[in-house]
């Protein structure tokens, strides 16, 4: 099959970018998008062009990685990562717009590559238990509910690619922060710093410049791994219970 | 944003129900109006209620604004530059018409308070003393009425997203039944609410209500 593709391309953080386009031939449906993506980058190499910059690493839908805008929608129009995605969805002759996910937290590095650092600093700013480390406990030791277990390891699963910030018209970074909320405040482990880690990383998602919540829910159906919506109530829900104990 | 949302919600639900008053006819309509101005006393001064009400109404205008400008001007900061091609797969067409229907219902809310309550502005130049035929005389008028549907449709689907977002707000829909009848409330309200205030206005149309 033949494809069009409208890449976004920037030669560094500070210049200006524009949309180029690029025709490719003979993609084989079972390729995956990134696969389809080296293709074109072979033959710019050959042709001594610069190939275009674009994030991959495990290419197993579970590193977050990869992340592009696929002709309007987040990882493209499958409930997966861009590396999971494959080019049977498309069909012969379609046009395909791909830019990097818009968002001034994440300042485009270079053509498709953007720094998602924001992420990372919400991470420390709470996102996590504080315990010395040392013999793994027993699989006993603490007990933890079934349902709590399930619903932890559920939003767990969230892998900090940013298609939700990506996919919200608010621009807003709310469901990783409550899939992270969600996550640790199921567990017995994750309540000594329960208040203090709402609130903290709430303070970071709004210094980072990310926009507020409007419960639109873009993020959720771009998530490619449907972390669902209720975890920005539990988000809320913990932040009125830290306000009410006075952090 | 919630709780002052709230507190308009509560408003425009009496409001409504008392509107439907108009269906008992002339001195129905005006004895409840005028009910309203009595009522509490003589513990409250006459219209006493009214003041308290409309000061609370004030006081959450102020607060539900401000939030919305605060949203909007976070929301513009936060990507300044657009996408070339930006889809929106899950999202109801409520929840992206809040900011303009909201700006919508204001500048409705400024007109209907001239038209009934501060100008009591009678298109028909007929008397504007008398509550009931004021609102005969208004939505006789055909275009007058085109302009009050069309804002009970931007306050019907303003009350749509609205319960919604107030319920993830507060924090209330902590599953995924939760969020369904938090949905599903949306609906319920925004047409209870914006279907009740259209029938009176309808049926004036019609010509089922008359002086």
């Amino acid at each position: 099959m033949k494809v069009t593709l409208k890449i976004w391309r920037q030669a560094d953080a500070a210049s200006k970018g524009a949309m180029h386009t690029y025709e490719v031939d003979e993609v084989s449906p079972d390729m995956s998008f990134l696969e389809m993506l080296d293709v074109l980058n072979e033959r710019l190499n050959a042709q001594g062009e610069e190939p275009i910059a674009f994030d991959s690493d495990c290419r197993e839908g579970i590193c977050g990685m990869c992340g592009l805008m696929i002709n309007g929608e987040a990882h493209g129009p499958e409930v997966t990562t861009t590396c999971q995605l494959h080019m049977r969805t498309f069909k012969d002759g379609d046009t395909i717009t791909i830019e990097p996910w818009r968002s001034d937290a994440f300042p485009v590095v270079k053509d498709l590559c953007v720094d998602r650092g924001a992420l990372d600093r919400i991470i420390q700013s709470g996102g996590y238990i504080s315990v010395n480390t040392g013999a793994a406990p027993d699989a006993h030791a603490v007990p933890v509910p079934k349902d709590k277990a399930d619903r932890a390891f559920d939003v767990a699963t969230c892998i900090g690619c940013g298609a939700c910030v990506a996919a919200c018209p608010n621009g807003s970074a709310s469901l990783f922060v409550g899939a992270k909320v969600t996550h640790l405040g199921e567990l017995p482990q994750g309540q000594a710093e329960r208040d203090r880690r709402v609130v903290n990383m709430i303070g970071q998602h709004d210094h980072e410049g990310f926009g507020g919540c409007t419960n639109i829910g873009e993020c959720t159906a771009a998530c490619p791994k449907e972390i669902p919506l209720d975890v920005i109530s539990r988000l809320n829900w913990d932040l009125h219970a830290a306000l009410r104990h006075g952090k | 944003m919630a709780v002052s949302g709230l507190i308009f919600i509560a408003f425009v639900f009496t409001h409504m129900y008392g509107n439907l008053k108009a269906f008992s006819g002339h001195d129905a309509y005006n004895t409840y109006a005028d009910h309203l101005r009595s009522v509490g006393e003589p513990v409250l001064p006459r219209e006493g209620l009214l003041w308290l009400i409309r000061a609370a109404l004030v006081g959450s205008l102020v607060v539900h604004v401000y939030c919305a400008v605060v949203l909007w001007h976070r929301a513009a900061k936060a990507r300044t530059t657009r996408y070339v091609m930006k889809r929106n797969i899950a999202s109801t067409l409520s929840s992206r018409m809040m900011r303009w229907g909201g700006v919508t219902l204001l500048l409705f809310v400024v007109w209907h308070l001239l038209n009934f309550t501060i100008g009591k502005v009678n298109v028909k130049g007929g008397a504007t003393n008398d509550p009931y035929n004021l609102l005969v005389d208004s939505f006789d008028t055909w275009w007058l009425t085109v302009l009050y549907l069309i804002a009970m449709a931007a306050l019907g689907m303003h009350l749509r997203h609205g319960v919604w977002s107030a319920a993830q707000t507060l924090g209330l829909t902590n599953n995924a039944a939760a969020r369904r009848n938090a949905n599903a409330l949306g609906v319920l309200v925004a047409v209870v609410i914006a279907g009740g205030f259209s029938l009176v206005p309808i049926f004036v149309l019609a010509g089922v209500i008359t002086k």
